[in-house]
């Protein structure tokens, strides 16, 4: 996926794009709307991450003039609360918001539903040994048979798909599953990867227990 | 608004005052003409009488002789019951007639001219009427003079008569005068009224110029009304830049430092550490809340005062709603389950949509993962009621209402980013539209409701 | 103290009495020290169911009733003499004093139920009205048709001089205020008038002060006719006298009505007994019915009168031939009419 993150603030906006660099996201920075128009003349995105306020303009505005000929979905990153503006934001064509500060997997799942409503084309599907996932719809096929997989699930399975075959501390994994202040131990990866084993099961991949370090993902063809 | 009373009962006193005036006038008018032409009647009966016994006056022998015409008195007796007198002399010789009536006795002998003049005798007013002829009494033209005199009691009563008349219709033409003012006060005041509810039927936040077709009189009010309504939308418009740029200037740095801590998190491998940076993160976002709430709480107060109605379908705000809060829901693997009844009601759909997202928000917040929360709207006994169960732990100890007052937090909150005035949100704007909020802890555990109840239209 | 007073009282009305000419007089004693006096021209006879009627209602009040001419009740008003009722048939005169100021107003329900005509600024009420009629005698008048017009009557008289030569009566207006008025107005009203006092003239008549003689004349075949005598008397003489001696006649072409008329004289004490009698009589004048009263009421001769004619007006125009120039005026020629011989 490739994001386009429209942020005035570098520490801020290189912090989200490293956590969704970590997602395996392609993410452009425009610190201006000028910066954005630039990108945006020369790359196609699945998603903007537009902030309103910015040096030489309102994203909002930006957003309304864009919105006759760009579909890309937009979600509004905005300072601003109130009840009236998110409504104003919604109104002015975005997708959805978030409202600064932001905790990062809200961001994501925000980002997720976002351009899982806007059925984007199955482009991001991953094979994993005789089954097929998609990481955006949840959908884990193997042949005829369909999987229902939990969002958490469909989150632990996302993180070893992308990192096939390198080890993933329990850390690691708590943080791409679990907002920072859930009541969590280690133990609840233990029993989500459990669960995970289960529906994986002869697909033809498996999670490995790498004693004292965490979990891998081993495919067939690796 | 007080010591200047009301425009329209100062237009119409001040009508009503001319009124008054031109009533009193005009019966002060008629009553005088009303006396003249009574007196002017009496005048020309007198004359005729007069001048009849002077048509009788003949030289006999020498002698002044009359005779008092019957006609002379009938034609008195047939305007009123007023009391007659006569003399008829010559010089300081009386022929006939009452010796004592007050004649001016320096008449000048113009022939045929009657004169009037007005005296007392008897004890009463009277007028008279006099005529001098010259009649020859033997080879000297002597100058005789005829008087008729009448009291003036039917000119009384008659002026009297038409006075009161006049008097009646003054009043009448007052009270016409009274209402008409009335109704011209009112109807002038109308564009006035019309002003005015144009500009109270107004939402909050419409400050559009007053664009209406007004009287010349009422175009500087118009005007200044439209000037002071752009220089207000202009100091809110300020206002509120002021508040998205500080809100902007705090957030920004607000969500660098989360994301940094977020990130330091991640990659901190000391646990003391990361309870720490866990902390600071916590810390951010209930400031971060608070401060959003406390805004969203302020709106609800400033809006309630003036609610902006429309219909609403409610069951398509709740599924907005509640689409909204999916992806936050969806990171605990909570579901949120919608199960609503087309219900439409008169409200105001921002407040409403905040109301239902705190309470929902509250209810993804307390329950645990991978458990489900149920939306549903019902419509019954004049009622529609949106009920939000979760399968929490409950309200825990403690009366229901406290919850709904301003920073309460319930018992069972530790752990949870909260401000408090989320429910305290919702109860202000379900009250500002007739409604309520319930609160009750299901069964033993099994979670809490929270029902939003608004009257149905 | 109390017999003092009366006949102080006695004294003062007697010092008066001296100066008229009485022709009647009697004191109907009340209960109490009041003492309403009463001048008037209606005999005794007629008016005496009158103010025993009044002393049932009005017990305390003795009535002192005079029975004058109506010129000397006039000239006793004028003068100031001292009475709290003045009844009069002579309704010019009566007219005169309150024109002139010699009588004082009075105003009750009853006064105020009288019709226009009857009254005239509350200071002069009319209580009946009664024709002038000619009386004859039956016997006189046998065989001969009895007349209803002037005309006829002139057409009698002329025609049958003997029968009638010194028989005809009628008022000596010089006298009478009645009868000036009767002629007066007569004149004013047809040109019959003279022609029959030409007529009356050639025959010799009789001329009288009173009513009641001339009808007693007429009663007694002295006289053959009473011209322009007061209805009423002579019906309250027919009532007492049987026979069919006497008979009364209307004359239909025309006929006088004049109104019995009261007044409250200016120098009246007894005022309130006075009112009350006033009111009395007023309601007696607006009864429906005749009744048994000698005196017909208001409604009665007005209504029913052949000749169409109302009674004589209340008005200013009555003291027309009251002026001392027009009276000597008419009486030189009713002499000259009437004095033939």
């Amino acid at each position: 996926m490739r994001y386009l993150l429209v942020e005035d603030n570098t520490e801020l906006a290189e912090a989200v794009v490293n956590r969704l660099a970590l997602d395996g996201h392609a993410v452009d920075h425009a610190a201006s709307l000028s910066e954005a128009e630039d990108c945006l003349a020369v790359a196609q995105y699945d998603l903007i991450l537009l902030d309103v306020m910015l040096p030489d303009g309102d994203g909002r505005d930006f957003l309304a003039r864009k919105r006759a000929h760009i579909e890309t979905p937009v979600i509004v990153l905005t300072a601003r609360s109130q009840v009236s503006d998110r409504v104003g934001a919604l109104d002015q064509g975005a997708d959805d918001y978030i409202t600064k500060p932001f905790d990062f997997s809200e961001l994501e799942a925000r980002c997720r539903a976002v351009l899982r409503r806007r059925g984007g084309e199955s482009r991001n599907e991953i094979r994993l040994g005789s089954a097929v996932f998609d990481p955006l719809s949840g959908t884990l096929r193997n042949g005829d048979e369909s999987i229902d997989l939990r969002n958490r699930e469909i989150r632990l399975l996302e993180v070893f798909a992308r990192h096939k075959g390198q080890i993933l501390s329990k850390s690691q994994l708590m943080d791409r599953l679990f907002s920072y202040d859930a009541e969590v131990t280690e133990n609840a990866i233990e029993v989500y990867v459990g669960r995970l084993r289960r529906r994986i099961d002869g697909m033809g991949v498996r999670i490995e227990t790498v004693r004292g370090l965490g979990y891998r993902m081993e495919t067939g063809e690796a | 608004m007080t010591g200047t009373g009301s425009i329209g009962r100062r237009l119409t006193l001040l009508l009503a005052g001319v009124a008054a005036l031109l009533s009193v006038l005009s019966w002060w008018m008629v009553t005088g003409l009303a006396r003249q032409a009574a007196e002017r009647t009496q005048d020309n009966v007198l004359a005729a009488s007069v001048t009849t016994i002077a048509e009788t006056l003949r030289s006999e022998q020498g002698e002044v002789r009359l005779e008092l015409p019957y006609s002379a008195f009938s034609m008195l007796g047939a305007i009123s019951e007023d009391r007659v007198f006569y003399l008829v002399a010559t010089g300081d010789t009386v022929l006939t007639g009452y010796e004592d009536l007050p004649v001016p006795r320096e008449l000048v002998p113009s022939t045929g001219r009657v004169v009037f003049d007005t005296g007392e005798y008897s004890g009463e007013e009277i007028r008279m009427a006099t005529v001098t002829r010259l009649v020859l009494a033997g080879t000297q033209p002597v100058p005789v003079n005829v008087t008729v005199a009448q009291t003036r009691r039917g000119v009384a009563s008659i002026s009297a008569e038409l006075s009161q008349l006049a008097a009646f219709l003054s009043v009448a033409f007052f009270l016409v005068a009274v209402s008409l003012s009335a109704f011209a006060a009112r109807t002038s005041l109308k564009p006035l009224n019309e002003i005015a509810a144009a500009v109270s039927r107004r939402g909050p936040s419409d400050l559009r110029p007053l664009r209406r077709a007004a009287p010349t009189e009422l175009a500087p009010l118009m005007t200044s009304l439209n000037r002071l309504m752009d220089r207000l939308g202009q100091s809110i418009r300020s206002a509120e830049d002021f508040i998205a740029e500080a809100a902007h200037r705090i957030r920004t740095p607000l969500a660098t430092v989360r994301a940094q801590a977020e990130i330091a998190l991640r990659s901190a491998k000391d646990e003391d550490q990361k309870q720490r940076l866990r902390q600071m993160i916590r810390a951010v976002d209930e400031s971060s809340r608070s401060a959003g709430q406390l805004l969203d709480h302020a709106t609800v107060i400033y809006r309630s005062d003036d609610l902006v109605r429309s219909p609403v379908i409610l069951s398509d705000l709740v599924r907005q709603t509640v689409a909204g809060l999916e992806p936050t829901a969806a990171m605990k693997d909570i579901q949120l389950h919608v199960d609503a009844i087309p219900a439409e009601a008169e409200v105001d759909p921002v407040l409403m949509d905040n109301a239902l997202r705190n309470v929902l928000d509250n209810a993804i917040k307390y329950s645990p993962p991978e458990t489900v929360v149920r939306v549903s709207v019902s419509n019954a006994d004049g009622e529609i009621r949106i009920s939000v169960r979760d399968q929490g732990p409950g309200l825990g100890e403690g009366p229901a209402d406290q919850l709904t007052q301003r920073f309460q937090r319930g018992n069972n909150t530790q752990g949870i980013v909260g401000s408090g005035l989320g429910l305290t949100i919702a109860k202000d704007v379900l009250e500002a539209h007739g409604g309520r909020l319930e609160l009750e802890t299901l069964n033993e555990k099994e979670g809490t409701c929270a029902t939003l109840v608004l009257p149905s239209s | 103290m109390r017999h003092a007073c009366l006949a102080i009282l006695l004294s003062c009305l007697a010092s008066i009495v001296s100066a008229l000419e009485i022709e009647d007089h009697r004191h109907f004693p009340g209960t109490g020290d009041r003492i309403l006096k009463v001048i008037s021209t209606a005999d005794l006879e007629v008016f005496e169911p009158y103010l025993k009627a009044f002393q049932v209602s009005q017990s305390a009040l003795s009535i002192d009733y005079t029975v004058v001419s109506s010129a000397e009740l006039h000239r006793a008003i004028r003068g100031g003499a001292e009475f709290d009722l003045a009844l009069s048939s002579a309704m010019d005169l009566q007219f005169q004093l309150a024109n002139d100021g010699f009588a004082q107003s009075h105003r009750s329900e009853a006064t105020a139920g009288l019709p226009d005509w009857a009254r005239w600024r509350d200071l002069i009420f009319a209580f009946t009205a009664e024709p002038a009629v000619v009386v004859l005698s039956t016997k006189r008048f046998d065989g001969l048709g009895l007349p209803t017009t002037r005309q006829e009557l002139l057409t009698l008289l002329r025609e049958y001089p003997d029968r009638f030569e010194g028989a005809v009566g009628t008022y000596d207006v010089r006298d009478s205020g009645l009868g000036y008025l009767f002629a007066t107005q007569e004149a004013r009203s047809t040109d019959a008038y003279w022609r029959l006092s030409e007529v009356m003239g050639r025959l010799n008549p009789q001329l009288y002060c009173c009513s009641g003689q001339m009808i007693d004349d007429v009663a007694t075949g002295e006289l053959a006719l009473a011209y322009n005598v007061l209805g009423s008397y002579a019906a309250e003489r027919l009532a007492r006298d049987s026979g069919g001696r006497v008979q009364i006649l209307r004359m239909e072409d025309f006929s006088n009505v004049i109104l019995r008329t009261a007044i409250i004289p200016a120098t009246a004490n007894e005022t309130a007994g006075a009112g009350a009698l006033i009111d009395m009589l007023a309601r007696l004048g607006q009864r429906e019915a005749p009744g048994s009263w000698p005196l017909p009421p208001l409604g009665q001769t007005g209504a029913d009168n052949l000749g169409g004619f109302g009674p004589i007006r209340l008005g200013p125009a009555l003291m027309v031939y009251l002026d001392p120039l027009n009276r000597r005026a008419f009486l030189t020629e009713w002499e000259n009419a009437m004095e033939q011989h």
